[in-house]
């Protein structure tokens, strides 16, 4: 990890100025700020700021292997265009590349607005650690595999590689101050939830019918 | 998400009202429609609007918005709650109180500051409900943000309940803790127990350690039977003291009803056990109750559910369906009478562009259901008929019914895809019939923006915009959309509202709900036009005469006349000229 990471996410610790001004106003406007429960609200003369909340190196190495992660993905999806012989399989493909395409363009909107690099410097050899990562051999499987074989290997391997995400996703969570920060929290609750959809709608796909599991 | 710094200093603190005229022409899709490349900016984006007028717009008030980033989500605005004159507009920040006695002129009364978001909101009696889900969520309140401890007594995370008795000063009064926070919310009353009522959880964040919140763990059901996963919360509220509200009940609404497990929706043994577990569907995102039916629909990861709430502390699922396009279910609509169910897919999250060309139409869509027998059947889809921008996040978000008799229509946000009015009565053929929408907040950058909410109050449409403030429309008539059938939803009129949990409507036996009734047989060409015409002459007269025996004895006979029509009419006009009949006959 970057040496320099915390003193950039101190730096961003500092306040969102909230606009200022008197707390009575505006036609008869009032401004409380509320207590803990069974306490009393006070009128404030003016609104507290909101806080930025600081992230942590760890929040930034999450985006920048997401990143990578979501780019797997997104590259076989692009072999799904050409080579899924299903319908149902290419249609949940694509959805699978506008989501994590977009979610890419998040993650680096995130990254680059907080002055952090998009990409990890990778001392510690790349991203091959990542959970649900397919390797280079299984990769080179998945590109020449064809027909319904491919189908299923794809759908084998997304569902892999979703729950990975999911256990990425999981463990920023577990870190302590980590995956806190407000737009990060909303985007691993999307992502956390999008991917799990996702990964039902892919067991469904390979046979497991949902109306099959009913009573 | 970021705002572009160079464009936002330029913009002016100053609220301007985006212009808006009323368009009374039909709406069009495709390449003429009005939305299509709007001018964007923060407080001064072009706008197009068809079938509404735009009454009111207010800025986010003081303290409530960060001039230099609009899109900042500490500040943004959320759900809404109505009572009598006054509508609660949730926030990130904390709560707004704005008079809307005059919807052309609502006045923000008070601003409540209590951080935690989403703030998602729900009012009963001079009790107001607030979901609070964010990690910098403190029990007493304070604005100092995230704690930076880990494990903290200070943190809350679940739902607060407010004293709104005093208007002027809404306090805090209890604030029940939840191991995944509270998302959203939902308030059900039971008609039987007028001293209690009780809250759903819905709660999609990770699970809170035990040294935070004692009896919180989390993990697969099978391995950890007390796991806060694989459920909702319910708390009990006495009404008369807040202060005693508590978690009465956490059921386990996904379980398998035959075999017990608790992750009975999506578990499966394909890859093995202990594997394929791990992404059961294990929460809701939003449950809408409807108490006059027994039924409540949820939406729930990657499954629709219907619950039954004849008792309210203890929901049974009876259905449960999934969505061939994929959908990840986030909010249930019913319509009036129960006969159908619209569940929306908030792909994205709502922060991501998803009204774009390449999306398809039933992605981040409304999927509409036919509801029987407490059964679901999958009929149509629904989504914004209009392309939006790269830079507009936009997919289907909440909404209400508006209560046109005789017809199934609801108002929804789409967030910077801006409000659209739809009639879905055909639930394989929903179709547009009036929207409002701004180009996007920020021309350059996705900037979280938009509409989180629309919602009917009253007779008016009312829209929180994230990083606008409150816009308050009202219909006006179209091809599509009578002003007879315009002022009879306005005739149902509600003394409260809170978008989770429906009421139905019912109208009063009005000369206008008459003509709403007799414009739609006539919009359908349903009956011969000189019939309709001889019908409406003679219904204006006789609701004219001011001897209540003869008005009643003359309005009798109008009846008499439509049921006779009616005899000879196909089913859908058959049943509009029956309700037509009815409300002569009850005038």
């Amino acid at each position: 990890m970057s040496a320099t990471m915390p003193t950039r996410a101190a730096l961003l610790a500092t306040l969102v100025l909230g606009a200022c001004s008197a707390g009575i106003g505006n036609g008869g406007t009032a401004i409380v700020q509320a207590g803990a429960p069974g306490e009393p609200s006070r009128p404030v003369q003016r609104s507290a700021p909101a806080i930025r909340a600081a992230y942590t190196p760890a929040d930034v190495r999450f985006m920048q292997d997401m990143i990578v992660h979501h780019m797997q993905a997104v590259h076989m999806t692009e072999l799904a265009e050409q080579r899924a012989t299903r319908d149902d399989v290419r249609t949940l493909s694509r959805r699978i590349a506008a989501s994590q395409s977009g979610e890419i363009d998040l993650m680096e909107r995130w990254l680059t607005a907080r002055g952090e690099p998009v990409s990890a410097a990778s001392k510690d050899g790349g991203h091959a650690h990542m959970p649900g990562m397919l390797t280079p051999a299984e990769m080179d499987l998945l590109e020449r595999a064809s027909g319904v074989a491919f189908d299923r290997l794809l759908l084998e391997s997304m569902i892999r590689h979703h729950q990975g995400a999911l256990t990425m996703v999981a463990g920023l969570r577990a870190r302590d101050n980590s995956g806190v920060e407000p737009e990060l929290h909303q985007f691993l609750s999307s992502v956390d939830t999008d991917q799990r959809a996702e990964l039902a709608r892919m067991r469904a796909l390979l046979g497991r019918d949902f109306k099959q599991v009913r009573p | 998400m970021r705002m572009d710094m160079r464009l936002l200093l330029g913009a002016s603190l100053l609220a301007v009202t985006a212009c808006a005229s009323s368009n009374s022409s039909a709406v069009r899709a495709g390449r003429a429609d009005l939305r299509a490349a709007l001018r964007g900016g923060w407080m001064d984006a072009a706008s197009a609007i068809n079938g509404m007028t735009l009454v009111a717009s207010r800025p986010r008030p003081e303290g409530f918005f960060d001039a230099k980033d609009p899109g900042n989500i500490l500040l943004a605005n959320s759900d809404m709650a109505f009572s009598g004159g006054t509508l609660f507009m949730g926030s990130f920040h904390g709560f707004q109180v704005w008079d809307v006695s005059n919807p052309s002129s609502p006045r923000n009364r008070t601003s409540v500051v209590c951080p935690g978001g989403q703030g998602d909101v729900s009012v009963h009696g001079s009790l107001l409900f607030m979901s609070v889900e964010m990690p910098n969520g403190r029990i007493d309140c304070g604005t100092q943000g995230s704690m930076s401890d880990p494990v903290s007594a200070e943190r809350f995370l679940g739902v607060r309940i407010f004293d709104i008795s005093n208007l002027d000063a809404p306090r805090q009064v209890a604030a029940v803790q939840t191991c995944r926070g509270s998302h959203t919310h939902t308030l059900v009353t039971d008609p039987r127990d007028p001293a209690n009522v009780y809250i759903y959880v819905s709660g999609t964040s990770g699970v809170r350690p035990a040294s935070e919140l004692a009896g919180c763990s989390g993990g697969m059901p099978d391995q950890n039977p007390n796991t806060a996963q694989f459920r909702i919360e319910v708390i009990q509220v006495p009404v008369a003291s807040p202060e005693r509200a508590k978690i009465v009940n956490a059921p386990r609404i996904f379980a398998d009803a035959r075999t017990g497990n608790a992750a009975g929706l999506w578990s499966g043994g394909t890859h093995g056990p202990g594997t394929q577990t791990t992404e059961a569907t294990d929460q809701c995102h939003d449950i809408t109750v409807f108490p006059e039916i027994g039924l409540a629909g949820g939406a729930c990861s990657g499954n629709g559910i219907l619950l039954d709430i004849s008792n309210p502390a203890s929901p049974v699922r009876v259905d449960e369906v999934t969505d061939p396009n994929f959908a990840y279910w986030h909010s249930a609509t019913f319509n009036n009478d129960g006969s159908k169910l619209i569940f929306t897919d908030e792909w994205g999250g709502g922060v991501q562009a998803r009204c774009r060309a390449q999306d398809r139409k039933t992605w981040g869509a409304d999927a509409i259901f036919d509801l029987r027998d407490r059964n679901l059947t999958q009929r149509g889809y629904y989504k914004l008929p209009v392309v939006q921008s790269e830079k507009e996040n936009c997919v289907a978000h909440n909404g209400s019914i508006i209560p046109v008799p005789g017809r199934d229509i609801m108002v929804q946000a789409w967030y910077q895809g801006g409000i659209s009015v739809f009639d879905f009565t055909d639930a394989a053929n929903p179709v547009e019939i009036a929207f409002f929408d701004r180009g996007p907040v920020d021309p350059k950058n996705l900037a979280l923006g938009g509409f989180w909410s629309a919602y009917w109050y009253n007779g008016h449409i009312y829209g929180s915009e994230i990083g606008r403030g409150l816009d308050i429309l009202a219909l006006s008539p179209t091809t599509h959309l009578s002003q007879n059938e315009i002022d009879a939803a306005a005739l149902a009129r509600v003394d409260h509202f809170n978008p989770q949990t429906q009421v139905r409507y019912t109208w009063p036996a009005h000369i206008t709900v008459a003509r709403a009734y007799l414009d739609q047989i006539m919009r359908a060409r349903g009956i011969p036009a000189d019939r309709s015409a001889s019908i409406a002459s003679e219904m204006e007269r006789a609701d004219r005469l001011t001897d209540a025996a003869s008005r009643r004895a003359a309005l009798a006979r109008v009846a008499d006349t439509v049921d006779s029509v009616a005899t000879g009419a196909a089913g859908d006009v058959r049943a509009k000229l029956g309700s037509l009949a009815a409300t002569l006959r009850g005038m």
